[in-house]
């Protein structure tokens, strides 16, 4: 598996990959929002005939464990069982406001779609998303801006409680400025398909109101990521 | 309008080497180089500049959000604004106060629209510079009733223009970083507010961003004086670019 590389804003040409050979294909992704984080990036180049989730469609175990938690422990199984190519750092730290992330991975014959994906934070089962696109076979570079997604398998209550998947609640690690006491925003997710994400609601009560979130700091606009695609 | 025709004094120095070769009687021989500088002053033709120009046309689609005079900026290289980045003062004075100025200074020529546009109005604006086809475009308009939240276009490339192409695009909102998105009575110029503009005290993350968008007092910002009429969602303008002659 390669290696996502954080890059700063002031050394934003400076990146690494963990692997030697030559290179195909660089792939930069920037979290363009003022107050959410991603979770560490799946960026998977695989067949046409296969996807990490659709629209429309109920996600997949391994979708769910990424959405609600930010694990990509599953996806990474999958990606492995299906030959795709991988640039993820599974353990890297969380994606920050106008951060980005930089890595470059050859691409195998026949592994000419793109998808990516990472839980958006503070969130229930929200996730950033490209489903299969295709990777130019001409050089150059290309933009893509990619939405909010809601994995459809967790109400979003936005309050405080568990990553895992299926139990309730939002993850809350300690980079994040999150309120306590909220009453729930809503107990149930309408759409059990992955759609796109209606955002966060929030309050401006840190200690108690429906929500856990902050009104003023945690809601978003699409796009909320720019993924910059360099074919060498 | 007649150009003067320049006069360009020319110097042309001319190095001349003349190897010479100086017999002697005897059997010594001398080679001396002599060099002679020729000083050529030649009036040279400076061809009429030809005017390069493009008309900017700016839409407003939000529901409440007047834009302010659009800054059209063309320049050689470089950013007006950019996701992550430091903004500029030039650019803060815009996105909190609406003052495009200091960015129109920016610009090898640029231009101003002339007033505000409204919700659901629209501004085109003409933009001229000489002999340079290969200039960036950018263009900044804040959305005023924001605490500094701003739209617009940055470092569109234009050497592949041609006379005749047009180019549009819709363009999202950007928080400029610089004031928190506090919302309250006297901190926004628009006419919902009529409050502050510019002030010099950053009080936010600091960094260009895209915008979360206004939250209101309908939607839960008990101190906001934004209605739901304030709300907007990306995209917010459309540019068309046209390039004219």
């Amino acid at each position: 598996m390669n290696k996502l590389t954080k890059i700063c804003a002031a050394s934003a040409l400076a990146f690494a990959s963990s692997q030697s050979f030559a290179a195909d294909v660089t792939i930069k992704i920037q979290n363009l929002t003022q107050g959410m984080y991603f979770t560490p990036i799946a960026a998977v180049a695989h067949t046409t005939d296969t996807s990490l989730f659709e629209v429309g469609e109920e996600a997949s175990p391994e979708i769910q464990e990424m959405a609600e938690g930010g694990s990509l422990a599953g996806l990474t199984t999958i990606a492995t069982a299906i030959s795709a190519d991988v640039l993820a750092e599974p353990t890297a730290g969380p994606l920050g406001p106008t951060e980005s992330v930089s890595g470059t991975f050859t691409t195998a014959d026949g592994n000419t779609v793109l998808s990516v994906v990472a839980m958006i934070l503070p969130s229930n089962d929200g996730f950033i998303g490209l489903d299969n696109w295709t990777i130019p076979t001409e050089a150059g570079t290309y933009t893509v801006y990619l939405n909010a997604y809601d994995a459809g398998t967790e109400a979003n209550d936005e309050i405080v409680g568990s990553g895992a998947p299926g139990m309730p609640g939002m993850p809350a690690p300690p980079f994040l400025t999150l309120g306590t006491g909220g009453s729930g925003v809503t107990a149930v997710s309408s759409n059990t398909n992955v759609h796109i994400h209606p955002g966060n609601i929030g309050d401006d009560d840190a200690s108690g109101g429906a929500s856990d979130v902050t009104n003023s700091i945690h809601r978003w606009l699409n796009p909320v990521a720019k993924v910059t695609v360099t074919v060498n | 309008m007649m150009n003067p025709l320049k006069l360009n004094k020319m110097r042309l120095a001319l190095i001349v080497a003349l190897p010479v070769l100086f017999s002697a009687c005897s059997d010594d021989e001398v080679e001396v180089i002599k060099e002679v500088e020729v000083i050529v002053e030649v009036p040279a033709t400076v061809p009429d500049p030809v005017d390069v120009s493009y008309e900017v046309t700016v839409t407003n689609l939000t529901n409440s959000q007047p834009l302010s005079p659009a800054a059209v900026v063309l320049h050689a290289d470089g950013h007006l604004f950019s996701v992550g980045e430091v903004p500029s003062v030039a650019l803060e004075q815009m996105a909190e106060g609406g003052m495009n100025s200091g960015l129109l200074a920016l610009g090898m020529a640029s231009a101003s629209g002339a007033g505000a546009i409204g919700p659901g109005g629209s501004e085109t604006i003409s933009v001229t510079i000489q002999d340079v086809t290969n200039a960036k475009l950018s263009v900044a308009t804040m959305l005023v009733n924001t605490n500094d939240a701003f739209s617009g276009l940055d470092a569109l490339d234009l050497s592949t223009f041609a006379v005749g192409d047009s180019w549009t695009a819709t363009a999202g909102v950007y928080d400029a970083g610089t004031e928190v998105n506090s919302e309250t009575a006297g901190t926004m110029p628009g006419p919902a507010d009529g409050g502050e503009g510019f002030n010099t005290t950053r009080t936010d993350t600091g960094y260009v961003a895209m915008h979360p968008g206004v939250v209101t007092v309908d939607d839960g910002l008990s101190n906001s004086v934004l209605t739901v009429q304030h709300k907007f969602d990306n995209p917010a303008v459309r540019i068309m670019v046209t390039r004219i002659e």
